[in-house]
């Protein structure tokens, strides 16, 4: 023998597999790293999620616009007026409008809600002791309009029951609210464990499926697949830049929420990171299942985006409540990996609870992970036709 | 007009005979449509409480009743101690807890003022917000009520105020309603942009193109010829989700002028396959034309207006908003449908689409090059 190798064999053949294994990896990264519009996607999209939700996004109604309509022109209906500009929800724009106009004012949009004083309001309520006020919706929109007309409503109760009391008296039931881990109501709390789960899961699922499928479609997967290396780490190398991107991703969030949004990280990090780890892993499984099981990136996308995404927004829970869905939505959104990984970001960051109190969650995400894992493995196939 | 003729008839082929992303195309939006409405509810129902009772009296049997028949609240937990109580919470299992102490019945009868104690898990904000206050006037009904129970007793009476609400546009106040116009820009808005776009990129990254473009086929003519399907496919798209799943399973009948609606998506898309087109001049994998395709349909999709009110954003952000194509499309839809706006109550929106359609196609036709 020429070489007088100290390895011995066997070794040997290992160290070259990895040195295999970690070149190919290598060209993964280059692949990812030269593309730049790609990137923008990978490190882009979460800072421009995390500043939309944390900053732009919100459900709180607020400053809608509306008229007010008063035919009876009296000190009645003057204080109720004065009341309803003082509110932060409304802003008074017009008033005086004739019926058609307000129908008028709704179809252009205008306005979310128009109030109509009768004429005699306020004689009315000081002689027959009950007088009405009409308020008209725009239900194209059912749930603004529906948050509209209660809280106008509860600026009128409001109003009586001050000028009902005699001056001086409290009422009778006060009630004490604590809000609790988030007492500045703000959105981002809600939003920021869901913007996570949505973009390691985009990273992930689209970005592994799309690469596996473009070598494919490109052909040149069957130079890859001739190559020595194993075809399963060969596909694990396909994988391992998404994790660490992901990972990266991770990162980027945290510290952008902690810095930006004031986002709190009561619970323990290391407990986060491994669980998110997790998920990952379980995102790489839906994305290499995805890619052996379609030839075109096209398809690929497709199903990703629609398949994949689009339940992660809507079954996650983040964006819309869980409890509003039929039965059958709301089992659908058990098999959604993200929805247990957003209970569990919600647990640890805001919640601050330990491992003991999101073993379950994590259970079934490590189940499914081991499932996907298992049937993506088993379907990959060495040959291409 | 004949090398059109040609390349339309090579783009249809070429659509369907991919027989996997023909049902992708037509099938996925209405399963869309479908699911769609059904899970984006907003409204702040079934808010889960647990109610943590010291007084065991008429009067806080009379509260929990009241609370239960107002149809927002599910009592999930009823007399635990607070602490059993707060795991609820913890686990996601309550929303909030009231906690009525000792002798709230019989201070209230002294008329001395009692104190309820709310806890309220706020990680959604909007939530815990409207859940405290319909919970809070739950409370202070039941507190004037009582107190004008004591006063209608000693014989005095007030004066009050009905406030009577009719809903204009939808009276059943359905929520798809709503919702279903909104998804079905969504649809059209996705169709567009990423079809095109992905076409496109598509011959490029195979190498394809390089053979159209020695050919004598002019510039415009490959644009058209790339454009007019998706333009097509997406009037369809549109057309099977407005009538078979709009009207069909949700009933939804438009209001305003079909052609109006009709000339509007129209218009629309041919600002959004400009966009579309836009995309695939710049990129030259199909990869990279989904990412950026896909960052853009992020951005504009979450800050149309579709989900979230477009008033309740800061001021910045209105802006990026009233920059935005699929802000005015979804506003279009949904006054047309719902409303019944006619042509001059959307002059503006159809301004700006015709902008934003001459902008993206000038400038995706300007950067778009035969040669490489």
């Amino acid at each position: 023998m020429m070489s007088s190798s100290i390895w011995p064999e066997e070794q040997k053949e290992a160290i070259t597999e990895m040195t295999q294994f970690f070149s190919f990896i290598r060209k993964e990264f280059y692949h990812v790293f030269r593309d730049s519009k790609t990137l923008l996607m990978l490190f882009g999209l979460p800072i421009a999620q995390i500043l939309l939700f944390g900053f732009a996004l919100s459900n709180e109604i607020k400053d809608s616009r509306i008229v007010i309509s008063d035919l009876s022109r009296d000190e009645g209906s003057r204080k109720v007026i004065e009341k309803l500009s003082a509110s932060e929800h409304f802003i008074v724009t017009r008033s005086d409008l004739s019926p058609r106009e307000i129908e008028a004012a709704f179809k252009k949009g205008d306005i979310k809600l128009a109030v109509l004083f009768p004429a005699r309001f306020g004689e009315d309520l000081q002689h027959l002791g009950s007088a009405s006020i009409q308020v008209i919706g725009d239900a194209s929109d059912p749930n603004t309009s529906n948050t509209l007309i209660t809280y106008l409503t509860g600026i009128v109760q409001d109003f009586q029951s001050q000028n009902r009391r005699s001056p001086g008296s409290a009422p009778l039931i006060n009630v004490e609210t604590r809000m609790l881990y988030n007492p500045e109501l703000k959105g981002s709390t809600n939003y920021v464990p869901g913007v996570l789960a949505l973009v390691l899961m985009l990273v992930c699922v689209l970005m592994t499926s799309v690469s596996i499928v473009r070598e494919k479609e490109m052909g040149t997967m069957e130079v890859l697949l001739v190559s020595p290396l194993n075809p399963v780490l060969l596909v694990i190398s396909k994988a391992v830049p998404y994790f660490a991107l992901s990972l990266v991703n991770l990162a980027v969030i945290l510290i952008l929420s902690s810095t930006l949004l004031d986002m709190p990280l009561h619970g323990s990090l290391v407990l986060l990171v491994a669980l998110s780890s997790l998920f990952i892993l379980t995102c790489l499984a839906v994305g290499l299942l995805i890619s052996n099981s379609t030839g075109s990136q096209q398809m690929a996308m497709l199903i990703s985006l629609m398949g994949m995404l689009i339940p992660t927004m809507l079954f996650t829970g983040f964006m819309f409540p869980l409890e509003n869905m039929p039965w059958a939505l709301r089992a659908i959104s058990n098999i959604i990996p993200s929805k247990w990984y957003y209970i569990i970001v919600k647990s640890i960051m805001i919640k601050g609870l330990g491992f003991s109190a999101i073993w379950k969650e994590s259970l079934i995400l490590f189940i499914m992970m081991l499932a996907l894992m298992a049937i993506s493995f088993k379907r990959f196939k060495v040959r291409l036709t | 007009m004949r090398t059109l003729i040609f390349l339309l008839k090579k783009e249809f082929r070429q659509i369907f005979r991919n027989k996997a992303l023909l049902p992708v195309i037509f099938v996925m939006p209405i399963i869309q449509l479908l699911i769609l409405p059904l899970a984006a509810d907003y409204e702040i129902k079934n808010i889960s409480i647990g109610i943590v009772d010291h007084d065991r009296s008429t009067v806080s049997r009379d509260l929990i009743n009241r609370i239960v028949g107002s149809g927002y609240f599910r009592l999930v937990d009823y007399n635990a101690s607070f602490d059993q109580a707060f795991k609820k919470i913890e686990s996601d299992k309550a929303d909030l807890i009231l906690e009525i102490p000792t002798r709230f019945s019989a201070s209230i009868g002294a008329g001395d003022p009692q104190k309820l104690f709310l806890a309220v898990n706020a990680i959604n904000g909007t939530k815990a917000n409207l859940g405290a206050a319909y919970l809070s006037s739950i409370i202070q009904q039941l507190g004037s009520d009582l107190i004008l129970e004591k006063q209608l007793s000693s014989g005095s009476a007030f004066s009050s105020i009905n406030v009577v609400s009719s809903n204009w546009f939808n009276p059943t106040m359905n929520y798809a309603f709503f919702m279903v116009p909104g998804i079905l820009a969504l649809l059209v808005t996705m169709v567009g942009a990423y079809l095109c776009a992905l076409n496109i990129v598509k011959e490029k990254e195979i190498g394809t193109i390089e053979q159209i473009n020695v050919t004598p086929i002019r510039k415009h003519h490959f644009i058209l010829g790339k454009l007019l399907p998706f333009w097509i496919i997406g009037i369809v798209v549109f057309t099977i989700g407005l009538f078979v799943v709009g009207y069909g399973v949700y009933g939804i009948v438009p209001q305003g002028n079909i052609l109006v609606l009709y000339a509007c998506v129209a218009l629309y898309l041919i600002a959004l396959l400009g966009l579309g087109l836009l995309i695939s001049t710049y990129s030259e994998t199909q990869q990279q034309a989904m990412s950026v395709t896909f960052f853009f349909m992020m951005i504009f999709l979450l800050m149309s207006g579709l989900f979230t009110p477009i008033e309740s954003m800061p001021e910045w952000s209105q802006w990026i908003a009233k920059s935005n194509p699929v802000t005015y499309f979804i506003e279009v839809i949904r006054m047309n449908v719902l409303k019944g706006s006619g042509f001059s109550d959307i002059k503006l929106h159809v301004g700006v689409m015709v902008f934003f359609a001459i902008f993206f196609n000038s400038w995706a036709i300007l950067n778009y090059r035969k040669t490489s």
